[in-house]
């Protein structure tokens, strides 16, 4: 159990797919301009890294490896294309909002990445917590984009002003050139934890030492 | 024809697929170390967009839409671009020995890319015709080669500069996209579609 916790925390922040590993910088930012937009992609993210790797576990040992990223592709690009279709039924404003990003989850790196390095050589329950894992990073990292994006481009937390009529929203943060500088000031903050942490690491095995 | 020539200017300036989409930033981070390579993924990235494009043009209308075929749009343009790419590659390196040393290393890595993906989808949605898909994929490859090379050009000058290290990298490549991608703002209003 404790286990399983370990491979579903490394992706919350040892290996934040956004910040951490860089994959995937991909085109999900662009619609971090609003949470609700942010929150429902990294869910989309998060159910497609998921299934996929279940679907890649069970199917593991049947495929032979010199097909086998043809085969990961056309799992993730039928998971993808029932979630556009469950979207579409369900939440038809989400979607005309999402549609053309929901299409580009398929070549998201981290999905290949994740079936490729965990999920092609594990068994399928911890393939389903390190998806579980790792979509849940990229989802958190998402609606936290998209929180300070939203808030203080447009004063609103899901659409519910919450700065009031005095706020001046500053357009720039939900323009793109915004959206770019934000994220690479969250990833040097990333990395200055992360420094940090190393140097009180060593601080304290050299103490010990 | 000065319809096609504002969705040029359209789609490799006001918007911009990289700047303003968000789209490639991958291969956009990844290769803009160097102008050289730059240049060559530039060439590459536009080149096999166009192509498979057409070919997606041509899947879709010919096949997936008499047929009703809609839903399979996504695994057979996927499958589609990585094929023929891979098909690209192996004519290359046969007839082209010395093209493929300059940039067949390019075309791998765009196999399955999110730009190359995003031009054929865009056709589909709004149903466009033959030459408007066309322009739409030249245009936008042109443009991701100008933000590309511009890109380069920058971090081959910021590599003098003492960067904190923390922003070291990916951090400070994104504020000077940022940076970038503000100068391209300016055109925006110059062009509605």
């Amino acid at each position: 159990m404790k286990k399983l916790w370990e491979i579903f925390y490394k992706g919350l922040f040892d290996q934040n797919p956004i910040f951490r590993l860089a994959l995937s910088l991909c085109p999900a930012l662009a619609v971090t301009s609003t949470v609700t937009n942010a929150l429902a992609m990294g869910l989309s993210v998060m159910f497609v890294i998921t299934a996929n790797n279940v679907v890649v576990s069970i199917f593991r040992k049947v495929v032979n490896p010199k097909v086998r990223v043809p085969v990961y592709i056309t799992s993730i690009a039928t998971i993808v294309t029932v979630v556009i279709l469950t979207l579409q039924a369900y939440f038809p404003d989400l979607y005309k909002a999402l549609y053309l990003y929901l299409n580009l989850i398929v070549v998201f790196a981290i999905i290949l990445a994740r079936a490729e390095v965990f999920a092609a050589k594990n068994g399928i329950v911890p393939s389903f917590f390190d998806g579980l894992g790792m979509g849940a990073g990229f989802a958190g990292a998402m609606v936290a984009i998209g929180v300070i994006r939203e808030l203080f481009g447009n004063g609103t937390l899901m659409g519910v002003n919450v700065m009031g009529a005095a706020y001046n929203p500053a357009l720039i943060m939900i323009l793109p050139p915004g959206g770019f500088v934000l994220i690479g000031l969250m990833i040097a903050s990333f990395n200055l934890i992360g420094e940090y942490q190393d140097k009180a690491k060593a601080r304290k095995q050299g103490g010990v030492a | 024809m000065e319809e096609y020539l504002k969705l040029f200017v359209a789609s490799a300036i006001t918007n911009n697929f990289v700047l303003t989409q968000f789209l490639g930033l991958c291969i956009f981070f990844g290769v803009s170390k160097n102008l050289n390579a730059s240049i060559g993924m530039g060439m590459a990235v536009t080149s096999v967009m166009t192509l498979s494009s057409l070919l997606a043009w041509a899947v879709y209308n010919y096949i997936l839409l008499p047929l009703g075929l809609q839903s399979l749009m996504l695994i057979s343009f996927v499958l589609l671009i990585a094929s023929f790419v891979q098909l690209l590659e192996m004519i290359i390196k046969k007839h082209a020995p010395a093209l493929y040393n300059m940039w067949g290393i390019y075309l791998v890595l765009i196999a399955t890319n999110c730009i190359v993906l995003a031009v054929p989808v865009t056709n589909a949605e709004l149903h466009s015709d033959f030459m408007t898909s066309l322009v739409r994929a030249i245009g936008s490859g042109v443009g991701f080669s100008l933000a590309i090379i511009l890109m380069a050009s920058l971090r081959e000058k910021l590599q003098y500069a003492d960067v904190p290290k923390s922003l070291q990298g990916l951090g400070i490549s994104f504020i000077l996209a940022g940076m970038l991608a503000l100068s391209f703002f300016g055109f925006s209003g110059m062009i509605t579609l």
